[in-house]
C-alpha cells in the first residue's frame, strides 16, 4: 500500500473576478512508504493546493487522495493522524510558550504521556533553551523550528514539508535536513515541497514536476539527472547575447549558462562567441544539476514527460 | 486528555491567561451600570413589590454579562485564528466538527458562567437577591451561555475581519440583550414594545434567569425554558452545519 496515492486530482475555483481557475488538472502518482518524494514547480503550480487538498485544508473538486489507504474525506480523522503536516506561512499562537503549544498539539491527537518524544522534539530541532519562551518572542527561524516540531508532535509516519525552508538561515537548514534524514531512515515517509533545487537534489530519491496544474516530470532523482543534458558550459560576459544562444541560455546577471551534450557543441558555442567579437571569462564546464532539468523541463525543452496515468 | 477536551481546555486558557480583559473588565462595566442605574432609578422604579431596583437589576446584568462574554469568547477566538492563520493546527487534526462545536461552545459556556459569577459576587454587594430556584438559575445560564456561544462561533466563522465582528456585536448582540429587559420589567412598555420584546429571545432568557431569584417572572418560567432551548438548538444545528462543511475555514 503506498504511503500517498494522489488519484486524478482536479481542483477548480473561482478567481475574484469570476472566472475559473484550474488550478489542477488530473494529478495521478503515488509515494510508497519509507520514500523522501520532491514536489517540484514554479510558483502557482498547484504544489501548495495539493498539500492542502492532502491534509484536509482544501476539498479537491474531482479526484481522491488517499494515505495509507484512508480517504482524506471520507476517512479523514485516520488519514490526518497519519500526516504531519508543516504548513508554508509562518503562523503561531501568541497566547502559549512553546512546551505548551506542542503539549496541546499532541492532545489533538489524543496522545498521551508525551514528554519524553516533546523533550527529544525540542532537543533535536535546537528549541531547548527555549522551551519556556512565549511564541511571540521568538525569531522567523526559531517559529520555524517549532512549526516543524508541532508537525511531527504525534509521531506521523507521513511527513510533509511546504517549502519549510523558505527563508531560513543556513544553520537551520543544516539541523532542520539531518533531523528529517534522520526520520526518513527510520521509515518515515517523506514529501517535500521547496525552492532549492540543490535541497531536493540532495535529499529526495524521487522527483516530481509540477507546472500549471498538471505533472511534467515523475523520476528517481538519479534518472532524471543522468537524462539530463550531460553538461553545462559556464562563462561571464558582457555585451548583448548572441542570438543563437537566446532560447537555450540561462543568463543570471554576467553569467551565462549552455546546457552542452559533447565536446563538439562546445565548440560550437566558444565559435559564435568569438564571431560576434565577445569574451568571455572564468569560462567552466560542469556536471547538470537538477536546476539545468527543473528549467528543461519547465521550458517543454527536450526531455519533457508525458503525465503518467 | 481526548483530543476534544484538549481543545476546549486550550479555549478556556486562552481567555484565561488574559483574565484581566476577558473576566475582569467585564465585571467592572456591570458594576458601573450597577452604581449608575441602580443609584438613579432606584426610587423611581418598582417592577416587583417586594423587590427593590438594585435587586431586581442584579439577576440582569448578571445574564446580559453571561451573554455577551459567551458570545465574545468564541466569536474572537474564531476570529483570531483565523487572521492570525493559526486555525491550521486544529484544522489539520482528526477532530470532527462536533468535537469543535463542544469545545468552542464549552468554552464560551465557562467563559460566560465564571463573568456571571464575577458579576454577581460583586453586584450582589448592593442589595443581595433571593435565590428562589437555583437550578432554574443554573439551566438559564448554561443554556443562554450555549446559545450565545453557538451564535460566536457561527459569527467568528462568518466574519473574516475584526471591524465585521464588531458590526454583529454592535449592530445585533448588544440590541437584543439591552431591548430584553436587563434594566425594565416589560409590563412596564408599552403594549407593542411588549409584543415586539416577545419575538426576542433574550427576553426569555433573562426573564426565566429572574425567576430563578425571585419566584416571579414576566411570562412562566416553562414557556421561557422551551423558547431559549429550542433557539439553542437551532443555532446549534446552523453551527455544527458550518462546521461540517468547512464554511469558509475549509475551501
Amino acid at each position: 500500500m503506498p504511503a500517498i496515492s494522489f488519484q486524478s486530482v482536479f481542483k477548480r475555483y473561482s478567481s475574484s473576478r469570476g472566472e475559473p481557475v484550474n488550478a489542477l488538472e488530473g494529478v495521478s502518482f503515488d509515494i510508497a512508504e519509507g520514500e523522501f518524494f520532491g514536489l517540484l514547480g514554479p510558483n502557482g503550480a498547484g504544489k501548495t493546493t495539493l498539500i492542502s487538498i492532502l491534509a484536509g485544508l482544501t476539498r479537491a473538486t474531482s479526484g481522491r487522495i488517499r494515505v495509507r489507504g484512508h480517504d482524506v474525506q471520507a476517512d479523514y480523522a485516520m488519514a490526518r493522524r497519519q500526516l504531519g503536516v508543516v504548513p508554508q506561512e509562518l503562523v503561531f499562537d501568541p497566547f502559549f510558550n512553546v512546551r505548551e503549544a506542542l503539549r496541546i498539539q499532541s492532545g489533538y491527537f489524543g496522545v498521551k504521556n508525551n514528554e519524553a518524544w516533546i523533550s527529544e522534539l525540542l532537543e533535536s530541532l535546537g528549541l531547548a533553551d527555549k522551551a519556556g519562551a512565549n511564541l511571540r518572542q521568538l525569531s522567523g527561524g526559531m517559529k520555524r523550528r517549532v512549526l516543524v516540531a508541532q508537525a511531527l508532535v504525534h509521531k506521523p509516519p507521513v511527513i510533509v514539508l511546504d517549502e519549510p525552508t523558505a527563508g531560513v538561515d543556513v544553520e537551520l537548514r543544516q539541523t532542520l535536513w539531518q533531523f528529517i534524514a534522520r526520520l526518513n531512515r527510520q521509515g518515515h515517509t517523506v514529501l517535500l515541497t521547496t525552492h532549492y533545487l540543490e535541497e531536493a537534489e540532495a535529499l529526495c530519491g524521487r522527483i516530481a514536476m509540477l507546472k500549471n496544474g498538471r505533472m511534467v516530470a515523475l523520476e528517481r532523482t538519479s534518472d532524471l539527472l543522468k537524462a539530463a543534458s550531460s553538461n553545462v558550459l559556464r562563462f561571464k560576459m558582457d555585451g548583448a547575447l548572441p542570438v543563437e544562444f537566446r532560447e537555450t541560455a540561462r543568463v543570471t546577471g554576467r553569467i551565462v549558462q549552455l546546457p552542452a551534450h559533447d565536446a563538439h557543441e562546445i565548440e560550437r558555442y566558444l565559435a559564435i562567441i568569438r564571431q560576434a567579437g565577445l569574451r568571455a571569462e572564468d569560462v567552466e564546464i560542469r556536471k547538470a544539476d537538477l536546476e539545468d532539468v527543473f528549467l528543461d523541463v519547465m521550458a517543454g525543452r527536450g526531455r519533457s514527460l508525458e503525465p503518467p496515468t | 486528555m481526548s483530543g476534544w477536551q484538549t481543545l476546549l481546555y486550550k479555549e478556556v486558557l486562552r481567555f484565561w491567561k488574559v483574565g484581566f480583559q476577558t473576566v475582569a473588565a467585564p465585571v467592572l462595566t456591570a458594576v458601573l451600570y450597577m452604581l449608575i442605574f441602580g443609584h438613579v432609578l432606584q426610587d423611581h422604579v418598582k417592577v416587583y413589590d417586594q423587590v427593590s431596583y438594585t435587586a431586581f437589576l442584579v439577576p440582569g446584568l448578571v445574564m446580559m454579562s453571561v451573554l455577551q462574554n459567551a458570545f465574545a469568547n468564541s466569536s474572537s477566538s474564531m476570529v483570531q485564528s483565523k487572521v492570525m492563520g493559526n486555525l491550521i493546527f486544529v484544522l489539520l487534526t482528526p477532530l470532527s466538527h462536533w468535537n469543535w462545536f463542544v469545545a468552542y461552545v464549552g468554552s464560551s459556556i465557562v467563559r460566560g458562567l465564571v463573568v456571571g459569577l464575577g458579576v454577581f459576587l460583586v453586584t450582589a454587594l448592593f442589595g443581595p437577591p433571593p435565590l428562589n430556584a437555583p437550578a432554574w438559575i443554573l439551566v438559564f445560564a448554561v443554556l443562554g451561555a450555549g446559545m450565545l456561544g453557538a451564535l460566536g462561533l457561527i459569527a467568528g466563522l462568518w466574519a473574516e475581519k475584526f471591524d465585521q465582528m464588531a458590526a454583529f456585536q454592535n449592530f445585533v448582540i448588544m440590541p437584543m440583550t439591552f431591548l430584553s429587559g436587563v434594566f425594565y420589567s416589560i409590563h412596564s412598555l408599552p403594549s407593542f414594545w411588549q409584543g415586539v420584546s416577545h419575538l426576542n429571545p433574550f427576553f426569555y432568557m433573562i426573564d426565566g434567569f429572574r425567576y430563578g431569584f425571585f419566584g416571579v417572572s414576566d411570562v412562566s418560567p416553562w414557556l421561557s425554558l422551551g423558547i431559549v432551548a429550542t433557539a439553542f438548538l437551532t443555532v446549534s444545528a446552523v453551527a455544527v452545519h458550518l462546521l461540517r462543511i468547512g464554511y469558509k475555514i475549509r475551501s
